[in-house]
């Protein structure tokens, strides 16, 4: 079953390869739509036989390389199995969005598959080195995106930048796992048999620099200040599906790694360095959100807000792991506020990257004073969008409040000088996210250049049905999410109960 | 004493085809010749037949007073080098075809192949000479096989760095011969822990040499960009991948069996070795701007990757199983992209490449799997080559040499992409003439080679046992 929604995109994609040339371009993005249905329905089915309690379930595991010690192991629990969900919405909503594509499209709709596999193998991983394959193949696909289908030539600068930087960090993560390997008797990279091993309980200084190669790896991915240099020009020059699906997925990827590897798999250090962990977190989320405050480009705002809001991850998964002035109940308050903060970015920035997508279709660019009174032009467009920012900066009633009410609930209590400070960082996104959109969306109508002739079109049909069924999740979280949390909260419980030990 | 033939197969097989293809030779019409390369195709075909039999039989034995040892190491290398020799004479036919000497060709590629077969089963400083000169002089030959300037020049240096490195090599047998009694390995892992350690170090260093030379490890580098540059695509895909199986193997069952109770700290200096070659052949591989040059200064940082493993020999377990299998991928990998060079011969600069893409997406695609693997992307076999061999040196002591090796992979990415960027340009693609396409058999050997180096990672598992066992006490 795992199996089977692992490989079916990349088994399309091979399938389209092979087809003759006169395919046409629209039957390409119809065939990748159809799979990314057919991905959601299995998830929803996987879901609904879902038991919250039972840990990791539907779980397959090969010999693959017994002789290294690498082995096929997937399955899911509360942790993977809302991220898995995630993965496959943003790319049917990529997928959705990407219709009216005309450049080199089947080459495209290929990479997106390609990488759809990647990432729903990445989460549902339980052997480091599957992991590391998933983690080290999103670079590879992503690279290929932003390279060929960005904005010109910088876009390739970019993606150099984004491949040398995050290959530092995959390369990171492997010393690390390295690290694991040798420690562990027999030697595995198995994930359940080394968190049910704790192989690095009691090794000090070995086990501190595992969790620092470890830790940068993630890092870089996540990405956290200082290693979020990559981020920015990534998105600018990207696609708005690549961006959708970068912020949307990619960036889970690191943040996932904390919950799923470094936390259950080194407690011990994990406890040790838990305040350099929120120290990280809290200064991404205030650093993050007054660099944010400084761009006149609106890609690059909302990628800014990116790494303010994977700072609350951060700081969540770090303050779960101070045992001082906290219970078991804050704590894995933190965890699942983080999970579910994974779940809230990912749809509310896929969104707002397409939106961003829609923006540059029409104006050829994203600069922020370009534009003025875009409502008048576009009254759906302008709707959708506040939507999406009043939903980032957190306001109740969308998912990321839920999110950010319990990462600040869970944490409040063992770091409230770093929870204090990173308060701050609401604040900072609710004013720069509503000064972009007075300016932009309010006042007498201007356009660029590009789009004046035209004027300003509304959201056509594909528009509205990618970013639309984005921000309803959302929404639907915001208002009940009894849902999600009954899955995520057993799974925070078990990660805070494993780094406790 | 044990002299049974049969246990040389691979190698008789090989030296036999080379005799027999130069009496074919010298009778065949011109255009007969390429009878000379089924020939040589066969002989490897029989030398894999007879490697896998005694593998599955699982017969390890030292033949002719155990200078020879047939075990995993030398079963691996075989599987390696053969394999590795049909993909050279895959992606030769279109250069070679109608050449006037083109048997002379075949039967100098079957006679070095020999040399690098002797190479991996030496278990005897004698022995491990003689299969020096037979894999290196051959090999001379081959890179200035065009006759042109640059080959000649090519051919030159190569001779002249091998010929001062073996004589080296010949002085450091001497001394060790002097310090230890004997030429026997096995003998000399008795002996030389009591022998002066001045006499030890320096014939080490001596023997090392000349395996550096046909590793194309630093400080005995020079040769290999020159080579690959002036020698025809065929040989420089040739001298930048079998002779390192060789020599590398050579060296592992040197340090493994001749001086583990030594007291000469060689693990240190292999490790500063190490660092030395894969930092400084990534640094001269940065800005290049010919891709066989590039090519050549990846090989070389590649070598330093490979003499991780010999620095740990006796200090991991994973160490073996890693250079064995790494050398393997990366064999399959290094021909795969030098195939696509091979079959594209007027590209010669990145430029050249431009657009490659749009015009033979087979080959981009090739290139991508193929530098991509180099560095070490998963799932390629190479990316866990590197994995064994990294946790080998971190498991035998040596952190800091696998954080370098880290590094130096991420650097490493940096020149791969500079050549993957111009391929998928969509902007002033190279003109048509310079991305002319050779012949049928070099494209084929690409893909073939592309897919073995993918096939090795994702079928790991199968393929691991091979590399896993013993060597011969």
């Amino acid at each position: 079953m795992l199996s089977v929604l692992i490989f079916l995109p990349l088994l399309v994609c091979c399938v389209l390869l092979v087809l003759p040339r006169g395919l046409p371009d629209r039957r390409c993005v119809q065939v990748w739509i159809a799979t990314a249905a057919v991905e959601l329905a299995l998830v929803a089915y996987l879901w609904a036989a879902f038991d919250p309690g039972g840990g990791i379930q539907a779980e397959e595991r090969v010999r693959w390389i017994p002789g290294a010690g690498v082995g096929y192991h997937v399955g899911v629990d509360g942790l993977s199995l809302p991220l898995v969900a995630l993965t496959c919405l943003v790319f049917l909503a990529a997928a959705v969005y990407s219709l009216r594509e005309t450049r080199r499209v089947r080459a495209y709709v290929c990479l997106f598959l390609f990488l759809q596999t990647v990432s729903v193998g990445l989460f549902v991983a339980l052997d480091l080195i599957l992991f590391f394959v998933f983690f080290d193949l999103s670079i590879v696909g992503m690279f290929f995106v932003i390279a060929g289908w960005g904005h010109g030539e910088r876009a390739r600068a970019a993606a150099l930048t984004f491949f040398l930087y995050t290959f530092v960090g995959s390369l990171a993560l492997l010393l690390g796992f390295i690290g694991l390997f040798l420690a562990a008797t027999p030697h595995t990279f198995d994930i359940v048999d080394l968190t049910r091993e704790n192989p690095l309980a009691g090794r000090g200084t070995y086990a501190g620099l595992v969790l620092l190669a470890i830790g940068v790896g993630l890092a870089v991915k996540t990405p956290t200040v200082p290693f979020h240099t990559w981020l920015p020009p990534a998105h600018s020059e990207a696609p708005a599906a690549g961006s959708a699906v970068l912020a949307g997925i990619l960036l889970k990827m690191g943040a996932y790694g904390f919950v799923r590897i470094a936390m259950p798999l080194l407690p011990g250090s994990w406890r040790r360095y838990a305040l350099v962990v929120v120290v990280v977190g809290a200064v991404s989320v205030v650093y993050g959100a007054l660099v944010a405050l400084a761009q006149t480009d609106l890609k690059r705002m909302v990628a800014y807000t990116s790494v303010n809001h994977m700072g609350y991850i951060v700081l969540a998964v770090g303050a779960a792991g101070t045992l001082a002035g906290s219970d078991a109940q804050a704590r894995s308050l933190a965890v699942t506020g983080a999970v579910v903060q994974m779940v809230s970015h990912g749809l509310i920035t896929g969104a707002l990257f397409l939106l961003t997508g829609v923006l540059y279709a029409r104006g050829r660019t994203y600069a922020i004073d370009a534009y003025a009174g875009v409502a008048a032009h576009a009254p759906r467009f302008a709707a959708l969008t506040f939507a999406a920012a009043f939903a980032s900066l957190g306001i109740p009633g969308f998912s990321g409040f839920i999110a950010e009410f319990q990462i600040f609930t869970g944490s409040l209590g063992q770091q409230t000088v770093a929870t204090a400070v990173a308060l701050t960082g609401i604040l900072l996104t609710a004013a720069l996210f509503l000064r972009a959109l007075r300016s932009m969306l309010l006042g007498a109508p201007r356009l660029p250049e590009a789009a004046s002739a035209g004027g300003f079109a509304d959201l056509a049909r594909h528009e509205a049905w990618s970013a639309g069924p984005l921000m309803a999740v959302a929404l639907a979280i915001g208002i009940a999410p009894r849902w999600l949390l009954d899955v995520v909260e057993p799974a925070g419980r078990a990660v805070v109960g494993l780094v406790a030990r | 004493m044990n002299q049974d033939v049969a246990a040389l197969l691979p190698e008789l097989s090989l030296a036999a085809a080379a005799v027999l293809g130069l009496l074919a030779g010298s009778w065949l019409p011109r255009r007969r010749q390429w009878l000379v390369a089924v020939l040589a195709a066969a002989a490897c075909a029989v030398g894999l037949a007879a490697t896998g039999i005694a593998l599955a039989r699982g017969t390890e034995q030292g033949v002719f007073a155990e200078v020879f040892a047939v075990d995993t190491a030398t079963g691996a290398g075989r599987l390696t080098v053969l394999g590795a020799l049909l993909l050279v004479i895959g992606l030769s036919v279109e250069t070679v075809r109608g050449h006037p000497r083109e048997s002379e060709y075949w039967v100098l590629l079957l006679l070095t192949g020999a040399g690098t077969l002797a190479l991996v089963g030496a278990n005897d400083l004698l022995m491990l000479f003689a299969a020096y000169l037979l894999s290196s002089l051959p090999a001379y030959a081959l890179a200035g096989f065009a006759k042109d300037p640059r080959g000649t020049e090519a051919a030159l240096k190569y001779y002249l760095l091998g010929a001062l490195l073996g004589t080296t090599m010949l002085a450091g047998t001497a001394l060790l011969y002097g310090g230890g009694r004997g030429t026997l390995y096995r003998e000399l892992r008795e002996a030389l822990p009591g022998a002066p350690f001045a006499v030890v170090a320096l014939g080490l260093v001596g023997v090392l040499a000349g395996l550096l030379f046909k590793a194309g490890g630093v400080p005995a580098h020079f040769w290999v960009p020159d080579v690959a540059q002036g020698a025809p695509a065929p040989v420089a895909a040739y001298v930048t991948t079998l002779p390192k199986v060789g020599a590398l193997i050579a060296g592992y069952r040197l340090l493994h069996q001749a001086l583990p109770g030594s007291d000469v700290d060689w693990p240190l200096l292999l490790a500063v070795l190490a660092a030395a070659t894969m930092t400084l052949g990534n640094l001269a591989a940065f800005f290049q701007t010919d891709v066989r040059r590039l090519l050549a200064y990846s090989a070389v940082s590649q070598v330093g990757y490979l003499l991780m493993a010999l620095a740990v020999a006796t200090r991991s377990d994973l160490a073996q199983r890693g250079l064995l299998f790494y050398l393997a991928a990366y064999a399959a990998t290094n021909l795969g992209a030098f195939a696509v060079v091979t079959e594209l011969p007027r590209a010669r600069t990145l430029e050249g490449y431009r657009g490659l893409a749009g015009r033979h997406p087979g080959l981009a695609a090739v290139l991508v799997v193929c530098l991509l693997g180099l560095v070490g992307t998963p799932p390629t076999g190479v990316f866990l080559g590197k994995l064994e061999i990294f946790s080998a040196a971190v498991d035998g002591g040596y952190t800091w040499l696998a954080v370098l090796a880290v590094a130096n992979t991420v650097a490493s990415l940096f020149y791969y992409l500079r050549w993957l960027g111009p391929v998928f340009a969509r902007t002033g693609p190279a003109p048509a003439g310079t991305q002319a396409a050779l012949g049928r058999w070099a494209a084929g050997t690409a893909y073939t080679a592309a897919a073995v180096s993918l096939a090795l990672g994702l079928a790991a598992g199968a393929v691991l046992p091979f590399a896993t066992g013993p060597l011969l006490p």
